[in-house]
């Protein structure tokens, strides 16, 4: 196997769980929990398929795939900062919503191929004699999520807002108490999560199969769920989670094409087991760095 | 403007008020989709929850449809509803459901071709264990680590399904199948055959063990100690700890029963209206059942109701599917804007709503 190509499949597998799991943790860290990054990534998924194929631009198909899951998060933003429902089952039904709103809408789109996203050939860097192959020449989406990686980093580390956001995760009645808009940051963080997922799931879609299949997200909202434990909530560990994780998707499928003696579903659950084997040493450790109001409901009477 | 005022006690006529609601919304809006999708949507929604049950010409297949879709829905939404009343959010049943139909119906393989009478008992219990140890690796790894049980039962879901598949292909493959996969057939098998008990009823083993179970989970959480400990559990987690609850037990307790509910779902489901283990054996029961138990309000005979309603939308769907050309997929969206408009309504229960003026800071 071609370390070059290897390291360049690895960063093109792990972008979709990247881009969700990044949202994901800006959400968590805004003290919400929602589970629905599955139903939001499959609809992404299928409404950038979509919007891509009948416009024939993939980057409109990204952006259309981001409106999406911003919109449907926004449902969830409702039920639960507005009506007050519970967070755990709110997210579960926005992931049933996903899947279902997901296959009505892609059932038209089956079998058909996705206009390619041209590679970006970055001059200079690009034509480095290895690292330029392996590094320098992906589609923009790579570069797009690397570049939120140090964006969300840098919100959350340095500006204003960021504080202001990390304080309602914290604490949300002292936020509130101290002027903040609990439930719009609340809400613009979900907003933000549901917009990454979106694109994390357009790049399934459009980039990584590229084709739509039902239900072709295949629990990968749900690994992103864990890359955020993994990462302790924190950007850097979301990038290095999603790219570990990147790493185990492509060793094993390659592994199931050169056809090696374990069994193809043993390769196939690979991924799940070796999630649920880091979840439990992450939290084996004790799980550092959970937003102190994570989950928790807020109203302004209580 | 509107102001949220929140109750002491959630409010027992919108506890029952809502689920009805939610119904009623989710036909509005169900029927104002399928009338964008180009179908007559009073014919549609009609389709849907009438014609199952009163049609002339369907209605004589699709009632009996009712309880054999109804049966693996309760009895695994039951398990779930006691999880999810102490705070344990076991959403890895359809794993669970998975794994009991494999360990049953390879127990059962393995004595093939005995015609003993004990040996559809030994497989259902063989099933129970089997979905009880899938739901103890999420239970014993939330105890011992502090993992969260929500990931891990949901990624044994995915492994689940690759046992599956495995066993289908392989191990155990039916030798008289010419190599297809899939199992030998449990229809063809009298002794393990969960045949209808009634003919023309639905009525198999698993409907009747999920009547049971509904009466056995209203008397343990309204009458047993072990059902208020569950109750206490998750509604003051630190009043159960005082009072000496463990919650290790707790967890044990909730993820163990709905793992041994779900796991006897998937063995009657396989040695009776599926017949055989095949690839596409897991027909995403184990997550319909969660809607079924919030909209059958966590509550036992809520769940019988709802469970009866959830099937009933299965076979209205795939009435729909072959009269009105409706996209399967439609029925499961269908399905999970019923939770979201359970969750939100819900709303009226906990919260009163009252209409204040603007108050002058």
């Amino acid at each position: 196997m071609d370390p070059v190509l290897l390291v360049a499949s690895i960063m093109v597998s792990a972008t979709p769980i990247l881009l969700a799991a990044l949202g994901e943790m800006v959400v968590e860290k805004s003290g919400v929990l929602n589970l629905g990054v599955e139903g939001m990534m499959i609809t992404g998924a299928v409404m950038g398929f979509a919007i891509a194929v009948s416009s024939g631009s993939p980057l409109l198909g990204f952006a259309g795939a981001a409106v999406s899951g911003a919109v449907l998060s926004l449902a969830f933003g409702f039920l639960t900062q507005y009506l007050l429902s519970n967070q755990v089952a709110t997210g579960l039904g926005l992931t049933l919503v996903g899947l279902g709103l997901s296959a009505l809408i892609g059932s038209n789109y089956e079998g058909q191929r996705a206009p390619a996203l041209g590679k970006l050939d970055i001059p200079l860097l690009g034509d480095l004699p290895v690292l330029g192959r392996m590094l320098f020449s992906h589609d923009i989406m790579v570069y797009v999520s690397l570049a939120l990686v140090a964006a969300v980093w840098a919100f959350l580390k340095f500006t204003r807002a960021g504080l202001i956001l990390r304080a309602v995760g914290e604490d949300h009645a002292s936020a509130h108490a101290l002027g903040y808009k609990v439930v719009r940051v609340r809400l613009a963080a979900i907003a933000f999560g549901g917009a990454c997922a979106g694109m994390g799931g357009a790049y399934v879609s459009l980039v990584r199969v590229p084709q739509w299949t039902e239900g072709m997200t295949a629990g990968a909202g749900w690994i992103a769920l864990a890359i955020v434990v993994f990462a302790s909530w924190r950007a850097l560990g979301v990038l290095i989670g999603a790219y570990l994780f990147g790493g185990v998707t492509v060793i094993q499928l390659n592994l199931q094409a050169a056809g090696t003696t374990v069994p193809v579903e043993l390769l196939s659950m690979s991924p799940y087991l070796i999630t649920i084997i880091v979840l439990v040493i992450i939290s084996a450790r004790g799980a550092q760095g959970a937003p102190a109001s994570l989950g928790r409901s807020f109203h302004a009477s209580s | 403007m509107m102001r949220l005022e929140k109750r002491p006690q959630p409010s027992g006529y919108w506890t029952a008020l809502t689920p009805i609601l939610a119904v009623v919304l989710t036909m509005l809006v169900g029927g104002v989709m399928f009338w964008a999708l180009g179908k007559p949507p009073v014919e549609a929604i009609r389709t849907i929850f009438w014609d199952p049950l009163f049609h002339p010409q369907f209605a004589a297949y699709s009632r009996p449809q009712l309880l054999v879709k109804a049966g693996p829905l309760i009895l695994i939404a039951i398990g779930l509803s006691i999880g999810f009343r102490a705070g344990i959010w076991n959403i890895g049943a359809e794993g669970q459901y998975i794994m009991g139909a494999v360990t049953g119906a390879a127990v059962g393989l393995a004595f093939y071709p005995s015609e003993s009478v004990l040996l559809f008992p030994l497989m259902v219990i063989a099933g129970a264990l089997g979905g009880w140890a899938w739901a103890m690796i999420p239970a014993v790894l939330k105890t011992r680590f502090g993992t969260n049980e929500i990931l891990v039962s949901l990624m044994l879901v995915y492994v689940a399904e690759n046992i599956l598949a495995s066993a289908s292909a392989n191990w155990l493959r039916s030798p008289e199948g010419m190599g297809f996969p899939g199992s030998r057939n449990f229809k063809q098998w009298p002794a393990v055959f969960n045949d209808e008990l009634i003919a023309n009823t639905g009525m198999h083993w698993g409907v009747v063990t999920a009547f049971i179970a509904v009466i056995a989970a209203y008397v343990m959480m309204a009458r047993h100690i072990a059902g208020f400990n569950v109750r206490l559990t998750g509604e003051a987690p630190r009043a159960a700890r005082f009072s000496g609850v463990s919650p290790a037990r707790i967890v044990f307790l909730c993820l163990g029963l709905s793992g041994v509910l779900a796991g006897m779902a998937g063995l009657f489901e396989v040695t009776g209206p599926a017949g055989q283990i095949s690839i596409d054996f897991g027909s995403g029961y184990g997550f319909t059942a969660i809607i079924v138990a919030f909209l059958g309000r966590l509550n036992p005979f809520g769940i019988l109701a709802a469970g009866l309603l959830m099937a009933l939308t299965y076979i209205g769907g795939e009435l729909a599917q072959l009269m009105l050309g409706l996209p399967g997929a439609s029925i499961q969206l269908f399905q999970g804007m019923l939770l979201f408009f359970l969750l939100a309504t819900d709303v009226f229960t906990n919260y009163r709503v009252r209409l204040v003026r603007r108050e002058v800071a």
